[in-house]
């Protein structure tokens, strides 16, 4: 078991893939802790001694925010928007795409599954 | 983009002389203003300052979280009031 950051044990894979599965870290994140730490990005996980992986820990928390407090500090800075009544947090409040993008047509991440709604007008013909 | 640093933040001027004024006077007067781009100073915090949404000036209460943002963002320019009604069930067309 490799406990690094709160719950995320993943391993036999390769370290640096294994580190993206914490919230807060991807590749290059995990690719510059491995060089800030000194540790081969090609290990596996497994084959990590003790000592290892208590400096990845140790880094990572001195360093990095992870985890809950990743989550928690990117909603509050969503509800600061929202509390604020600026545009943004109004894009938030009605959960549509806030950096300016179309909504006519996709947009779908943000609006969620197709509604059909009724009374629309099919393609005319002729 | 964003706006090089070595300009600082763009405030309207004018509107930044006249919150001043009133900051050393101790006064608190809706100000009307047109300059939507203009960023939120500290100055600000407590003010109300009208501004354009191009019909007509929308009160805006400045609050401490609200600096750093720009004046447009807290009147918004688009008032969505629903989708229009196709032509079978009304006649009505667009607004």
């Amino acid at each position: 078991m490799a406990r690094i950051a709160g719950v995320d044990i993943p391993r036999d894979k390769r370290v640096v893939i294994s580190l993206t599965y914490i919230y807060g870290i991807g590749k290059p994140t995990s690719q510059k802790i491995l060089a800030a730490t000194g540790i081969d990005e090609n290990k596996r996980v497994k084959d990590l001694d003790e000592a290892e992986l208590t400096r990845l820990r140790e880094y990572i928390d001195r360093n990095y925010v992870v985890e809950g407090d990743l989550r928690r500090e990117v909603n509050m800075n969503i509800k600061r928007l929202i509390e604020i009544g600026c545009y943004r947090g109004i894009r938030h409040r009605r959960n549509l795409p806030t950096r300016g993008q179309r909504t006519r047509t996709n947009a779908r991440t943000r609006r969620g599954a197709r509604k059909t709604v009724a009374g629309k007008k099919k393609a005319p013909r002729k | 983009m964003s706006r090089s640093l070595k300009k600082g933040p763009f405030v309207s001027p004018k509107l930044l002389k006249r919150i001043e004024e009133m900051n050393r006077k101790g006064e608190r007067k809706v100000i009307k203003t047109w300059s939507r781009a203009s960023t939120i100073f500290p100055q600000f915090v407590g003010h109300t300052i009208a501004v354009h949404d191009g019909r007509r000036h929308v009160p805006v209460y400045i609050s401490e979280n609200m600096v750093g943002h720009k004046l447009g963002e807290f009147a918004p320019t688009r008032f969505f009031r629903g989708h229009v009604k196709s032509e079978k069930s009304s006649k009505t067309g667009r607004r």
